[in-house]
């Protein structure tokens, strides 16, 4: 019964999909402050992603996902990701990650006045997410 | 009445009319199928952003946030969801109808477009089409709505426009479809429903509450916009299917009343052959 009411709902949502949804003990995730884990019973709190993986523990095992940008909900019962992207690791292209992380890093490089730094570093760090998942 | 040679014809282009709707009515019930899907799984989404933003805005409602509050111009935006193609009934000219009946001044509105066929008629009305971005409605994705907004926010903060309203087809039910005209920003909602939202909890925000609005609003914006493009290709779809329906219905109707007139003259023809001959036998003996 313990085991029972440690667990907590977990909804991850997309604009394209319920990409999960069931109970959890534990996620972990990256907000734009920090990584941040959270049981049940958090207190309310509402913040932003930051493109990272989310690790869920739940009743059958440890799943981790990559999601990039949105934001999250928490309630003490009840934990809802609202991202703009998620995806499963058999979901990640490595050699399209790879080759987004080298053109980011090119854009970086560079240092012309086009370059949207802030976009630069977010494609860089989707990608570093992405290929991180894969190893 | 008509010679039979011209009943023959004039059905006989009536059937290959038939046929066309058909075939269009087919492939338009097909991407209806795919469009309805696609709404509903992105749905909850919606859903869900709007209940978050509905109860953030209820505990926090006194904010002073340039999101929440008209900008100085008196410009507004239309962003105007209609489709590319015509043969869909009412579906374009009932949109183009809610812009001009939206008591919107036409010297005031700056409309951001999506769908060649509405942008003709409003330019012809004399409205000014600002940005056209016909092209998304084939395949609307995340990235363009995304891309989109982030255009019309930034002519917001820049003071270039003071309210933002999105116009568009609301996916009722495969019947149904209701052309539908909302605020975006200044995000604004009823009394009642803030009301509804329970303000019981106390929420925290990370970084901030302002700094948190500032992210979330634009996302809340753009699922909202993203949520209307793809309801929007079901309604287009929809009320292509309906039109191409009624269609053939009335092309079956007006060829078996054809095929009741050509009988009829064939009879005719066959009656008045039978009597000459008659005539003719008559008259040698």
């Amino acid at each position: 019964m313990a085991e029972d009411n440690r667990n907590f709902q977990l909804e991850i949502i997309t604009p394209d999909r319920v990409f999960y949804k069931g109970m959890a003990s534990m996620v972990e995730f990256t907000s734009v402050d920090g990584e941040m884990g959270v049981y049940k019973h958090h207190i309310p709190l509402t913040t932003v992603l930051a493109p990272g993986i989310v690790s869920i523990t739940g009743p059958d095992g440890k799943k981790e996902a990559a999601v990039h940008a949105g934001f999250v909900q928490i309630l003490g019962e009840k934990v809802t990701f609202l991202a703009e992207i998620a995806e499963w690791p058999d979901e990640i292209d490595v050699s399209r990650a790879q080759a987004a992380k080298a053109r980011a890093e090119e854009r970086l490089r560079s240092h012309s006045a086009e370059v949207d730094v802030a976009r630069a570093e977010i494609a860089l760090k989707k990608a570093l997410v992405r290929i991180g998942m894969k190893h | 009445m008509a010679s039979m040679r011209d009943i023959k014809r004039r059905k006989s282009s009536i059937q290959s009319t038939q046929q066309i709707t058909k075939a269009m009515k087919l492939v338009s019930t097909v991407k209806l199928q795919k469009a309805k899907n696609r709404a509903e799984q992105s749905n909850p989404y919606f859903n869900y952003m709007y209940q978050t933003v509905t109860s953030m805005l209820a505990r926090s409602g006194n904010m002073a946030h340039p999101y929440l509050k008209a900008g100085d111009s008196r410009k507004k935006a239309i962003i105007t969801i209609a489709s590319n193609r015509g043969l869909a009934g009412g579906y374009n000219s009932n949109i183009v109808k809610l812009v001009t009946d939206s008591g919107i001044p036409k010297e005031d509105a700056r409309i951001y477009i999506i769908g060649r066929k509405a942008r003709e008629s409003l330019e012809r009305k004399g409205y000014e089409v600002k940005e056209d971005y016909s092209d998304v409605i084939e395949g609307p994705t995340y990235e363009d709505a995304s891309a989109i907004c982030k255009k019309v926010l930034d002519d917001f903060t820049k003071g270039e426009i003071g309210e933002i309203y999105l116009v568009y087809t609301h996916f009722k039910n495969t019947v149904s479809h209701i052309p539908t005209m909302m605020k975006l920003l200044p995000v604004e909602f009823e009394e009642a429903e803030l009301k509804e939202a329970d303000s019981n909890v106390l929420m925290n925000y990370e970084p901030n509450e302002e700094e948190a609005l500032n992210l979330i609003i634009p996302k809340y914006m753009t699922s909202l916009f993203y949520g209307a493009l793809v309801e929007a290709v079901a309604s287009e779809n929809g009320a292509r299917m309906q039109a191409m329906d009624s269609a053939t219905s009335n092309a079956e109707e007006i060829i078996s009343d054809l095929t009741l007139k050509y009988n009829r003259a064939r009879q005719g023809s066959i009656t008045q052959e039978l009597t000459e001959i008659i005539a003719g036998a008559e008259a040698i003996s």
